[in-house]
């Protein structure tokens, strides 16, 4: 990329303590500080809030992660959390008048916060593409499946309308669509729910992008339904290479399938490392009540589910310290030289592990393996 | 992009069959919306109290001997029953009738609405031509509301909130409140005396000079079409404001598409369609007669017949203008069925 803007004066500032070594020089890469050499996104520092009559709405707040090429981020967290404007301003899909965003979002080496709208829209859906939680609104109802997908497919390809055609039913074909070119002329609603986020994958992928974001891909399937469309996302993941965030309050859907997990709380994330360690020894008291909310087949249903008590905070006025104090079972336990209102950092715990917890590490081991893990 | 049903030999049938049960509905109802008028006014004048000489006296004139009232009584069938009455009246719009007013019988063709009770000229050669005024009058204005209204909504919507939007939003308000009668002479008085453009309108037919039919008719149109024109506008600034917070355009934008492929291609054409609905029926009704607009701009079309009849009680002019804009009513609805099946996938022709 030849317009790359470079802004890092103040790279080293934010949340984000670093996944290893933090080198405040600038990369000839043109990548963020402290960004992994083969990572494909590297978000620092993301912030969007809004302006409404309310007061500003810290949607996002401080939000740093990377991912490499091929490999899958799973992010999770209740509504509200940010998950989902995240992704949005990724894609550069927020209204520019009312959104204000700020930080620096890499890919593959440009910043899409500094680049131009024009810049973004010509790589949204052919670097990037999305997916959507609910097919059936996502997909226009008054064109066929097959004409959106051409229409997708033309916008970032001089081809005529018949080999954009070809394409789309190969397409079609490729997600598991029966009968892809009958199938091209048909509408939405004549279209299962399955198959219409089959549809929308084919779509998002019509032309290759490097990196798929899926919005609660599965949230509004069958669950039969939705094994198969996690499968086919892993599937056409490997096939080709791409980078996958899939955005979830659903743990089960990420921890089959995700590389890294990235759990957000009011904005911020509280929780970021590799899955099976996020999964099977949590950092934070957060992530402990997603896990303990979490239906499980594979065991036998004696206690009931235990939900993460009160509410999402007001994202106006986020509670002062830790934002989910007010709901943390633990806010009591004592720290040391730790005042309230000090607002927790992302800390690493282990390898590429990372918690925003006032808790010491050896306090939480202590709670995870003797109260919450027992019980799970 | 490609919006219409795949044309399989499978749907253009169930196209003809909807078609033809339409066309065949279409004409029981027009049956209906006849016998209800000709009840409306050959039944319930006689029940209010009227006899049937008093009916037929309407024909004669004052001061009519009894005899000349006898005569007419028999001529034009008032001393039959009712429903007999109507089976004439049905009879001479499909195959014609025969009247005996003076010392020869004339001959009403096919379709016959019979006779004006004032002036004794038949009323569909009057109506017929009388149709194209109305039908320039409509046309003209419609071209012009749909045109102006869909934009200023469009732009509206996109530009919510900023000075053009609430100038475009009040001057909608008032062209929607403002009467006809009102607008019409303000046009009248500004352009026709104040600034002398347009003297002395007259409907000029298409036919034999295109130029001058435009010309005589731009007031009208404007003054028209500004009535509507504001509710389409309204009407698309909600739509558009509705349509544009869907899902499928946030896809349509995750796409790639440019802003004005976003707006025009996905946007528009979702607020577009219940906008149809509505444009039939304004149309309809006003190729019914733009009673209002006709009368200001001493227009002689259908609503100014209208007028002339209902001002003189003369009752098959009324009857007659009433049946036909029923019948483009009916029309009309159908088109709009139609025209929705084709652009609304989701509507079944079942």
């Amino acid at each position: 990329m030849s317009n790359v803007r470079k802004t890092d004066t103040d790279t080293g500032k934010g949340t984000d303590t670093g996944t290893g070594a933090a080198s405040g020089s600038e990369t000839a890469a043109a990548k963020p500080a402290g960004a992994p050499a083969d990572a494909f996104l590297s978000v620092r520092d993301l912030r969007i809030h809004f302006d409404t009559d309310d007061g500003l709405v810290k949607s996002v707040d401080g939000v740093s992660f990377d991912l490499k090429a091929g490999q899958t981020l799973g992010v999770v967290g209740e509504s509200g959390s940010g998950k989902s404007v995240t992704s949005l301003g990724i894609m550069g899909l927020h209204n520019s008048q009312r959104a204000r965003i700020s930080g620096q979002i890499w890919l593959d080496g440009e910043d899409l916060v500094e680049a131009g709208p024009d810049r973004v829209r010509e790589l949204r859906g052919h670097k990037m593409a999305m997916i959507f939680q609910d097919p059936l609104s996502a997909l226009h109802p008054y064109y066929s499946v097959g004409a959106q997908i051409v229409e997708a497919y033309r916008v970032h390809n001089a081809v005529d309308k018949k080999t954009a055609k070809k394409r789309a039913i190969e397409m079609l074909d490729r997600v598991g669509i029966p009968e892809p070119a009958r199938r091209f002329h048909d509408y939405p609603h004549q279209f299962s729910g399955g198959m219409r986020q089959r549809a929308m994958i084919a779509m998002a992928l019509v032309n290759n992008p490097e990196l798929l974001i899926a919005d609660e891909p599965t949230t509004a399937l069958d669950v039969t339904v939705q094994a198969q469309i996690l499968d086919l996302i892993r599937d056409l993941q490997k096939e080709f290479h791409s980078a996958v965030v899939i955005i979830t309050h659903d743990l089960g859907v990420v921890a089959e399938i995700a590389d890294e997990l990235l759990v957000m709380y009011a904005g911020r994330c509280i929780e970021r490392g590799p899955a099976e360690k996020v999964f099977y020894q949590p950092q934070h008291p957060y992530t402990w009540g997603l896990l303990g909310s979490m239906p499980r087949i594979d065991r036998e249903q004696t206690d009931r589910l235990v939900p993460v008590k009160g509410t999402p905070p007001s994202l106006i006025n986020v509670p002062s310290g830790c934002a989910f104090h007010p709901r943390c079972p633990y806010a009591d336990v004592p720290k040391d030289n730790i005042t309230r209102t000090e607002r927790p950092e992302l800390r690493l715990v282990t390898d590429g592990h990372h918690s925003a917890c006032h808790m010491s590490p050896a306090e939480r081991e202590r709670i995870w393996t003797e109260e919450i893990a027992p019980k799970l | 992009m490609r919006a219409y049903p795949a044309r399989t030999t499978r749907h253009r049938t169930a196209v003809a069959a909807y078609i033809i049960r339409r066309v065949f509905a279409a004409v029981l109802l027009l049956l209906v919306v006849s016998a209800v008028t000709f009840a409306i006014f050959f039944l319930v004048p006689r029940l209010g109290g009227q006899t049937i000489d008093s009916l037929a006296a309407q024909y004669v004139g004052k001061g009519a001997d009894p005899d000349a009232i006898a005569a007419i009584k028999k001529n034009l069938g008032l001393d039959q029953p009712v429903y007999l009455q109507y089976w004439h009246f049905v009879k001479g719009i499909v195959v014609g009738a025969e009247y005996n007013f003076g010392p020869n019988p004339s001959v009403c063709h096919a379709p016959c609405f019979g006779y004006s009770f004032k002036t004794h000229v038949e009323v569909w050669p009057e109506i017929l031509q009388r149709v194209p005024v109305t039908l320039s009058l409509a046309v003209g204005a419609a071209v012009i509301w749909v045109l102006s209204g869909v934009a200023i909504g469009v732009l509206s919507a996109l530009k919510r909130g900023t000075i053009l939007d609430r100038i475009a939003m009040a001057v909608a308000l008032a062209g929607v409140s403002l009467p006809m009668f009102f607008t019409g002479l303000v046009s009248l008085a500004l352009f026709g005396y104040h600034w002398t453009i347009w003297q002395n309108l007259e409907f000029v037919p298409f036919t034999e000079n295109p130029g001058e039919w435009a010309w005589n008719l731009i007031l009208p149109w404007c003054t028209l079409a500004f009535l509507y024109s504001a509710l389409y506008a309204r009407l698309t600034r909600a739509g558009m404001l509705e349509t544009m917070g869907e899902d499928y355009i946030r896809t349509a934008r995750a796409k790639g598409l440019r802003e004005r492929q976003v707006v025009v291609k996905h946007g528009l054409r979702a607020a577009l369609t219940p906008l149809v609905t509505i444009f039939g029926m304004d149309f309809a009704l006003l190729l019914g007669g733009a009673v209002i607009t006709e009368t200001v701009f001493s227009f002689q079309g259908m609503g100014q017949y209208a007028i002339t009849g209902v001002k003189s009680s003369d009752l098959p002019i009324v009857m007659g203008v009433t049946l036909v804009a029923a019948f483009f009513i009916v029309v009309c609805n159908l088109l709009v069925d139609l025209v929705y099946a084709a652009i609304d996938p989701r509507v079944r022709l079942s």
